[in-house]
């Protein structure tokens, strides 16, 4: 098929060109590191170099850059992916990660922990703890909604969101309006400043659990774009790649915001730019989401924390990119994805 | 592959859409349900392709009770055919046809080479294998039908059913359609569309089954049950009707248009 192996090299180059902003993005930062310093490093772990570098530089790219690169990519990843999958059981071009709550859910369990004073581990515990509450309250609220079982899930999304939302509210009113309230606000615009080694090794579990399943069953769900009835004649159990799929997107979306925030924009953009590149078959779209995602985060990354001498919150860049495009889609005239 | 249908029933809430429903289908008979809108039949196809499950009385599929049969097992006896529509996504035409395998391969893999083969002979025999870059939705009503027709035979099940195959379909188009469903009955296939077109039926069909209020009327050959009294009492509408060609065909003509 020369549709499918365009594709497959389509997924390819972007796999090299993910690679390639990685190794650019260690060099990215105020504390100088040239190339050939950077190669010994990255080198020294798997052969023996006489150490032409200084300790201190070890020390940045290690515990500061790479995590933090790592992270970018991660979230990116997760939440395009989540995007896209979402947009194919739910039949939607306009779903994103959130369509069930779990950014509103997340933000009321960060906003509530620092209310509490609570550490940064234990803010990010409290993220990733409400994110799942809330998606498990839509899902069992959605069971007793009578009617179409896609429109009764969403419907609930929507207003539990609300019910978290008019939380994080009530919780930004009563916060102390000297260090909370700062606090709550600016982990709600969406950050990877400060990104640690814990928090890799804290995320990376869900986010293994929920993308290794979501990457399997991705042929599947072009059956479901096609809606359960016609799924189901089709010998696809509609109702069970979609729970399977609800369970993975909401691990690697609470996993995702509890350690970055409110991120949006970039689970609905990056798998619409994705069909665009490799059309709408799940067999190339995850994949391409998935690097597409990573590339995307890590550049908007590197630009807020190099572009300015404070950092700009994410959320505030991918809003700026992601509002835009969404008007170009609205706005656009014909179909042809 | 035959479908017996034994006092079936249905409703919705209070509302009773299918009333007592019996009929046996042979295989390979190309079947037409004739009837006006709103008769059940649409539920009548549901209930076959066990969309709707709390009927009342028993479907057999190839004397299996569908009741016992998971959604995989169903899929390899029975496939359906919608009206030619607009999904959310636009697929190639190679794609859409592709999915049609998704019952003979695991939740976890993607279609291998035997399946791609598959695909490339059922466009082949229904003439679009021209087509199979093209996007679904950037191609006429006629072809998209003619691709969920190959769609439906990658899935491998001899018994079709069709929901108003030629609505929504010019008249070129609609024959086409209609003689590669005749040829796929003469293969063996069992066939069961809807139609609102009594001429086609005369044409295009072994056996008609005449529906009203949930119930069927009048269930035999087009030459035996067609009249002017059962088009009369199932459209309201007065017909002639007139028999060509050493009465090799017939057609239905409204009276008040004469």
């Amino acid at each position: 098929m020369k549709l499918h192996r365009k594709n497959e090299i389509t997924v390819f180059i972007l796999g090299i060109l993910l690679l390639l902003l990685i190794i650019i993005s260690f060099r990215l930062g105020r504390y100088p590191v040239n190339t050939k310093e950077l190669v010994g490093i990255l080198a020294s772990n798997f052969f023996k170099i006489e150490k032409f570098w200084p300790e201190q530089m070890e020390t940045v790219l290690y515990n500061i850059r790479l995590p933090r690169i790592a992270l970018a990519c991660l979230v990116g990843c997760c939440l395009s992916v989540a995007g896209a999958s979402y947009q194919g059981v739910f039949q939607n071009p306009m779903a994103a990660p959130d369509i069930l709550g779990a950014s509103s859910g997340a933000a009321f369990g960060a906003a509530l922990a620092i209310l509490n004073y609570g550490s940064s581990r234990e803010i990010t515990l409290s993220a990733f703890f409400f994110s799942l509450l809330t998606v498990a309250i839509v899902n069992f609220i959605s069971k007793r909604a009578r009617g179409k079982n896609i429109l009764g899930l969403v419907l609930s999304g929507i207003m539990v969101s609300s019910l978290f939302s008019a939380g994080t509210s009530f919780i930004k009113l009563v916060a102390d309006p000297n260090d909370q309230l700062p606090a709550i606000t600016y982990w709600l615009m969406g950050s990877l400043s400060g990104t640690k080694k814990e928090d890799v090794l804290f995320v990376i579990l869900p986010m293994t659990m929920g993308l290794i399943p979501l990457f399997l069953i991705r042929w599947r769900m072009n059956v479901l774009t096609l809606g359960d009835d016609e799924a189901k004649t089709m010998g696809v159990n509609a109702n069970q790649i979609r729970l399977i799929v609800i369970i993975c997107s909401t691990l690697i979306t609470a996993a995702s915001v509890s350690v970055s925030g409110m991120i949006g924009w970039v689970g609905l953009v990056i798998p619409h730019l994705s069909r665009k590149l490799v059309g709408n078959n799940y067999k190339h779209l995850i994949p391409a989401s998935m690097l597409f995602g990573a590339i995307f985060l890590l550049l908007v990354d590197n630009v807020s924390r190099n572009l300015l001498t404070t950092e700009i919150p994410l959320g505030i860049l991918t809003a700026f990119i992601g509002a835009p495009f969404f008007l170009y889609l609205i706005t656009r005239r014909g179909e042809s994805y | 592959m035959s479908v017996e249908v034994s006092n079936l029933s249905f409703s919705y809430g209070d509302r009773l859409i299918i009333d007592k429903i019996n009929f046996y289908v042979e295989d390979g008979q190309l079947i037409s349900v004739l009837g006006p809108n709103g008769v059940g039949k649409s539920t009548l196809f549901r209930c076959i392709l066990g969309l709707l499950r709390d009927y009342t009385g028993k479907i057999f599929l190839t004397g299996k009770d569908i009741k016992k049969l998971s959604t995989g097992e169903m899929a390899k006896l029975i496939a359906y055919i919608p009206q030619s529509h607009y999904p959310s996504f636009n697929y190639s035409v190679f794609d859409m046809v592709l999915m049609g395998t998704a019952v003979q391969i695991s939740s976890l893999s993607s279609p291998g080479k035997k399946q791609i083969e598959l695909v490339n002979r059922a466009l082949d025999k229904m003439g679009i294998y021209h087509l199979k870059e093209r996007g679904y939705m950037q191609i006429s009503g006629g072809e998209r039908q003619l691709v969920l027709l190959a769609r439906a035979l990658v899935q491998e099940a001899k018994i079709l059913v069709l929901d108003e195959p030629t609505s929504n379909l010019d008249f070129g188009n609609q024959i086409k359609v209609m003689l590669q469903i005749k040829n796929l009955a003469k293969e063996g296939y069992t066939i069961i569309q809807s139609t609102h077109n009594p001429d086609q039926t005369f044409l295009f069909s072994d056996k008609i089954m005449a529906m009203k209020g949930g119930r069927i009327i009048k269930y035999g050959k087009p030459d035996d049950i067609i009249s002017n009294d059962l088009i009369q009492s199932l459209y309201d509408v007065d017909v002639e009707i007139q028999s060509l060609y050493d009465d090799k065909i017939r057609v239905c003509i409204p009276c008040d248009a004469i």
